[in-house]
């Protein structure tokens, strides 16, 4: 049995935990503004919005009911488009989408009427890091309006919020027609709920071995929600265990449990990686983000999964934990194997992810192309950890995904690479090695001579953006 | 009303608004899944369903020995069947239909259905099925002039190939039917369907049952594109076979993968082509020999192909043209409309053809462009006569509202300071012809209902997909009547109430059901004028409605719209009327390949600039400015919304959207996660669209000409962009007509040596 609120109804329900929040929205509850587009987490029109209450407050993120868990609904708030109607008239989102001409066939327009409803509660409630309201609809697809008219409205919501400066935030929103009132009676509601839920709250090992390990479920949903629908399913979502950032002086630590939001809206992550932003909206959508974990994205183990590149050449150290609570520590770099084959027994999870944080004379760059910049899948991308000491590179981590059946840490292009003064020259060099290590094959992301050629030019990109003195883009092509 | 919002807003905004998913069912409704083929070609040797029939939930698996009627599909020609019998000619083609208590269980069941296929070879390009003889049918060819002696005479002849990839419709909402037994052996499909006419003709066929038997209604489509006007059929006529057999409700939705696997695309096209120019940029004579790439069956490919040689000069004068199509009959599924019908991959060659010249020769493309747009009185290749041109002024326009010599200037400017970035400009514009091409389709009826209280309701035969068609005909009933829009309702199209429609097609949905909505009002007004002028004692000729209100000699009366309806339904006069219209003028003989096919042109030139990352190898685009011939738009809000989606459709199919199948005929890209289509940051950061100060044409509805597939168009500039910035940073790359031109294909022509 679980408990949430959808909209303003709390739900009791002993519906099948592992089957997708979205049926049981259309088909249990039969509300039929959420739309299935495609069952795989691309097109948003499914998008609805999950409250956590955090303290007495209640945040929201926008998520795409399609592949996530229905037990992942537990002690939460769900709102879908009618969750968020007002009685009589259009709320300022709506109106805005309306006045604008930004819906046109309609079938997307819950999904982003609903995505930038959460981004105007989150914006005034949070004085949020995301930049925009586009932002918060990049993972919306529109197959009819070209989104000029949906850009425009988004506008004109993001001017609307500036307008905010009251103290009780919900009152306004509720008072400027962003949300029905009934908003403000929710944490009151949730309090009840979650406290109810604390009391049979289970850590991951307290489940049967044979069930199925599903955290919020942006990848397994995606191939297998028939089946988890059916399945013992064992949700670690609310594993508080293998939640949150912790630092020490030198190293810093995330649960597996962490979501990319959770580390873009980090404050220290964000000094320590000041781009951190710019190389994490690179990262699927903010649907995707707001659910997909750490922990996901390394026993999906694909050989582009963009947080394993990014961890990878952070250097970091990988902590997994078995069914007893005992916790064993590796070089990350050690955890994949094969294709799709990685470092963990069956009674283990991994538990968390360690780096250290690098210093004033360590520099760390991103890079992934894809067919589309934004939620898409990698070509190629690759990241690079530099230490340097009078112009000498003293330490480097490089990977590199896309271009074999593991994300590829570059191990004889790094080991060259340490020690040599950074020019082109040199870069030249470590480039041909760089070659050597990798064996792209070709398939629906390009051939293997694109990759080889986009390997190249983003081991090149990163000393172009982390060096441009040094090393000049016009220098590293012609030599 | 000119500034009207889409009728249906409200209810999309809130969700409110149905779809085919959304109706709420009967208790005792069943599930279908498709059963297809996982090979591209081959004999069936044998199915074998009884473990798929022993699961427990599955009502019955339907196969063609359940056919009672045809097991005929083929709307052009009679080549495709519903569910294969003997053999399988594309992967992904229907073999049989589960029908169950739930959709996961006929999911179960799938999986345990064995079959045996003799595999035969498998064809999945044109130019191969054109070495193998393997067409559809007879190719087409259009004639002016003499392009052998033309040649000979020309300062400048070059020849190249071009391909064009095909384009995943991506419709939001997947194919889908809801079909429901009625008393007497009747069914009621809700479709989501461009064609209600089609479904309830093919249907009728399959079923062995008259037309009258069949009933299709349409609410609204979550989008179409072209690729619901004749592949929404099968999905239906499939439940409607369960229906006739179990005489339960039968719902039948495609998931995404079954949709992307199973139905047609955008035809790709292979194609050669020669021009011949003078030294003064004048295009003395052109041919092209297109390879369409139709899929295993006709479906609509005949009516595309004819359609890319009416486009094949775009918005230029060519006085010698030849040009040939072949409809090429591979193993894959079944190509089909999607917006533009072929006049893309027409238009695609000849630009290819004016760039690649231009690229020889060494001089700018547009000024070859500009050399040879069309005037007045010139002759299209099928011979008809072009009148009120707009391409020279929509070209002007541009030029000189955009700037476009400082955008040049400042493209140029901008890659003599930069190394990493490259920026590239193109000039496109356009002419499209509009009507079906098919001169008897050209045709549409209105059934409009004034209620005794003065409401009024109004079918036609027009399907609502987001185009906002349902806007334009309120707004013509609302007007024409001189009433308030509020007192309109726009009925669901359904066939019982509008009979014998023509798909909601060729951008002419609201031309031909708006004229007819414009008739019937007309007749009624007759009407209620003559009540009028018995009530008041005035000439008829005095009277007039407006803003709910009679005026005589346009003068307010007292008299309200509502006292003459009811004074109307006193008297016994009508307040039904059908009416019935046909597109005057046009015509078109296929054996001469001649004829005046088309009501009237839409014109326009868009401007395009891009930057590419040369580092990287991707690129944004950063504007493209558009003049468009809207002629008189009726709903420039709504006429804009749709430049800007056809755009993003054609920048997609230019840019990034990548159709794949793998050597034996398996789509490779065959999930959102494989195929992207543009998204919130992937289009034009400035889209500029200004509307040609022109009169409009009498044939378009109000004089607000078609506005639905010719800005698509557009999106071929991009290509020309994103090419031209390539050729600022790699001097020696050879220009490649090959789209979409991807961030792999921009990557490897930087690079290219």
């Amino acid at each position: 049995m679980i408990q949430f609120i959808l909209n303003n109804e709390v739900v009791k329900t002993s519906a099948h935990v592992g089957m997708t929040l979205l049926d049981f929205i259309r088909e249990n509850k039969q509300l039929k503004g959420t739309k299935i587009g495609c069952r795989e987490g691309d097109c948003g029109a499914c998008t609805v919005l999950v409250g956590n209450l955090k303290d007495a407050k209640i945040s929201y993120q926008s998520i795409t009911s399609c592949i996530s868990p229905l037990g992942n609904a537990n002690g939460k708030h769900i709102v879908t488009v009618e969750g968020i109607n007002l009685p009589e008239k259009l709320n300022t989102v709506q109106k805005s989408m309306a006045d604008n001409y930004a819906t046109q066939c309609g079938f997307c327009t819950p999904g982003f009427v609903v995505s930038m409803t959460g981004y105007a509660i989150n914006s005034v409630e949070e004085n949020s890091s995301k930049s925009n309201c586009t932002d918060a609809i990049s993972g919306n697809i529109c197959r009819c309006t070209g989104y000029k008219s949906i850009e425009k409205a988004a506008t004109s919501v993001t001017e609307k919020l500036e307008e905010n400066n009251a103290n009780n935030k919900m009152e306004w929103l509720i008072n400027e027609g962003f949300v029905p009132d009934y908003f403000k009676t929710i944490p009151e509601k949730l309090k009840h709920l979650v406290i109810a839920r604390r009391e049979e709250q289970m850590t991951w090992q307290s489940h049967s071995r044979e069930s199925k390990i599903v955290a919020n479920g942006t990848d397994l949903y995606v191939h297998n929600a028939d089946k988890l629908s059916e399945e013992n399913v064992n949700l670690i979502a609310g594993d508080d265990s293998l939640k949150g950032i912790s630092f020490t002086d030198t190293i810093c630590t995330l649960g597996a449990n962490t979501t990319v939001t959770e580390m873009f809206e980090h404050k220290k992550l964000n000094t320590i990686f000041p781009k951190l932003k710019a190389f994490l909206k690179l990262v699927s959508s903010e649907q995707i983000r707001n659910m997909g974990t750490l922990g996901g994205n390394f026993v999906n183990a694909s050989p582009i999964g963009d947080m394993s590149i990014f961890f990878l050449a952070l250097n970091s150290s990988l902590s997994i934990m078995d069914s007893n609570g005992s916790v064993r520590k590796f070089p990350f770099s050690d955890f994949h194997q094969g294709y799709k084959k990685y470092d963990l027994k069956n009674d283990e999870v991994v538990h968390s992810i360690s780096f250290l944080i690098p210093d004033s004379t360590t520099f760390f760059n991103f890079e992934k192309v894809s067919k589309r910049t934004h939620l898409d899948i990698a070509s190629v991308n690759s990241a690079m950890k530099i230490s340097i000491s009078n112009d000498i590179i003293s330490k480097i981590h490089i990977s590199l995904g896309g271009v074999a059946p593991i994300p590829k840490y570059l191990k004889k292009t790094t080991q060259f690479l340490v020690g040599k003064s950074l020019s082109v020259k040199t870069i030249i060099e470590a480039e041909s090695i760089l070659q050597s290590e990798i064996s792209p094959i070709s398939d629906v992301r390009g051939a293997s001579d694109y990759k080889r050629l986009l390997a190249r030019q983003l081991f090149f990109a990163h000393f172009v953006e982390l060096f441009p003195s040094n090393v000049s883009f016009q220098n590293l092509i012609t030599s | 009303m000119k500034t009207m919002k889409n009728i249906d807003s409200y209810g999309h905004v809130r969700g409110e608004s149905l779809f085919v998913d959304d109706v709420i069912v009967r208790q005792d409704t069943l599930y279908g899944l498709v059963f297809d083929a996982p090979k591209a070609h081959g004999k069936i040797i044998s199915v074998d369903y009884s473990e798929a029939e022993k699961v427990e939930g599955v009502v019955k698996i339907f196969t063609y020995k359940d056919i009672k009627g045809e097991n005929q599909i083929g709307g052009i020609l009679p080549d495709e069947p519903l569910w294969a019998e003997d053999e399988i000619h594309f992967w992904g083609q229907p073999i049989a239909f589960i029908v169950a208590t739930s959709e996961a269980i006929a999911k179960k069941a799938r999986l345990l259905i064995k079959i045996e296929i003799d595999e035969l070879p498998v064809i999945t390009t044109a130019k191969e099925a054109k070495e193998k003889g393997s067409f559809i049918n007879a190719p087409r060819s259009f004639n002016l002039g003499n392009t052998t002696a033309s040649f000979e005479e020309c300062d400048y002849v070059f020849e190249g190939e071009t391909f064009s990839n095909g384009q995943e419709h991506l419709y939001l909402e997947t194919q889908g039917c809801y079909a429901i037994p009625q008393e007497n052996g009747n069914i009621k499909l809700i479709s989501s369907t461009q064609g209600p006419t089609s479904v309830q003709q093919i249907t009728a066929r399959v079923l062995g049952v008259p037309m009258h038997k069949i009933e299709i209604d349409v609410t609204r489509l979550g989008g179409g594109f072209g690729g619901k006007e004749d592949q929404a059929t099968p999905w239906a006529v499939m439940a409607a076979v369960a229906v006739q057999h179990l005489k339960k409700p039968v719902k039948h939705i495609l998931n995404r993968h079954d949709d992307l696997r199973m139905t047609g695309k955008r035809h790709p096209y292979e194609s050669t082509f020669k021009i011949g120019l003078n030294k003064d940029f004048k295009i003395m004579a052109f041919e092209a020999e297109f390879l369409q790439n139709s899929g295993a069956a006709a479906d609509l490919s005949p009516a595309i192909a004819e359609r890319t040689l009416f486009h094949a000069t775009n918005s230029y004068f060519v006085p010698n043209v030849k040009t040939k199509v072949f409809s090429c009959k591979t193993n894959l599924p079944p190509n089909t409309a999607f917006r533009g019908f072929g006049g893309p991959q027409g238009m695609f060659v000849i630009e290819s053809a004016i760039a690649q010249a231009a690229d020889k020769i060494g001089v700018e493309k547009r000024l070859i462009q500009e050399a040879n747009l069309l005037s007045e009185n010139d002759e299209f290749s099928y011979g008809q006569i072009a009148t009120q041109v707009e391409a020279k002024n929509s070209w002007i326009a541009a030029k000189s509202k955009f700037e476009l010599e400082k955008l040049e200037q400042e493209v140029h400017g901008f890659n003599r300071e930069n190394n990493q970035f490259k920026k590239g400009i193109s000039v496109m514009p356009i002419c499209f012809g509009i009507s079906f091409t098919n001169t008897s389709m050209n045709h549409a009826r209105a059934l409009i209902h004034i209620y005794q209280d003065g409401s009024v309701g109004v079918s036609t035969g027009a399907v609502e997909m987001g185009q906002s068609v349902n806007t334009k005909m309120l707004q013509v009933a609302a007007e024409t009547l001189g009433i308030h829009p509020s007192k309109v309702k726009l009925e669901t199209t359904n066939t019982t109430r509008v009979a014998n429609t023509s798909p909601s097609a060729a951008s002419s949905t609201a031309d031909l059901n708006g004229k007819a909505v414009l008739m019937a009002c007309n007749s009624l007004i007759g009407r209620l004028k003559k009540v009028v002028s018995k009530m008041l004692s005035v000439d008829i000729s005095f009277v007039s409605f407006q803003n709910d209100t009679v005026f005589v000699e346009n003068k307010k009366s007292n008299l309200l719209w509502e006292d003459v309806v009811a004074q109307a339904m006193l008297k016994r006069v009508a307040l039904s009327e059908n009416a019935h219209y046909a597109t005057p003028i046009i015509h078109f003989d296929k054996t001469k390949e001649k004829g005046h096919p088309f009501a009237y042109h839409v014109y326009g030139t868009a401007i395009s600039t891009v930057t590419v990352d040369c580092l990287r190898g991707t690129y944004e685009i950063d504007a493209v400015k558009i003049v468009h011939d809207f002629g008189n738009s009726m709903n420039i809000g709504i006429d804009i919304g749709q430049v800007e989606g056809a755009l993003a459709q054609g920048i997609g199919w230019m840019t990034l959207e990548e159709i794949a199948y793998s050597e034996d005929g398996r789509l490779l890209s065959n999930a959102l996660s494989t195929y992207k289509v543009p998204d919130v940051f992937s289009g034009p950061n400035t889209i500029d669209v200004i509307p040609l100060e022109t009169e409009g044409h009498e044939l378009a509805i109000q004089k607000s000409k078609a506005v639905g597939e010719p800005p698509l168009m557009y999106g071929i500039g991009t290509y020309f962009a994103i090419q031209n910035a390539v050729k600022a940073f790699n001097k020696s790359y050879i220009p490649k007509f090959n789209s979409p031109f991807t961030p792999e294909k921009v990557l490897m022509a930087l690079y290219q040596k």
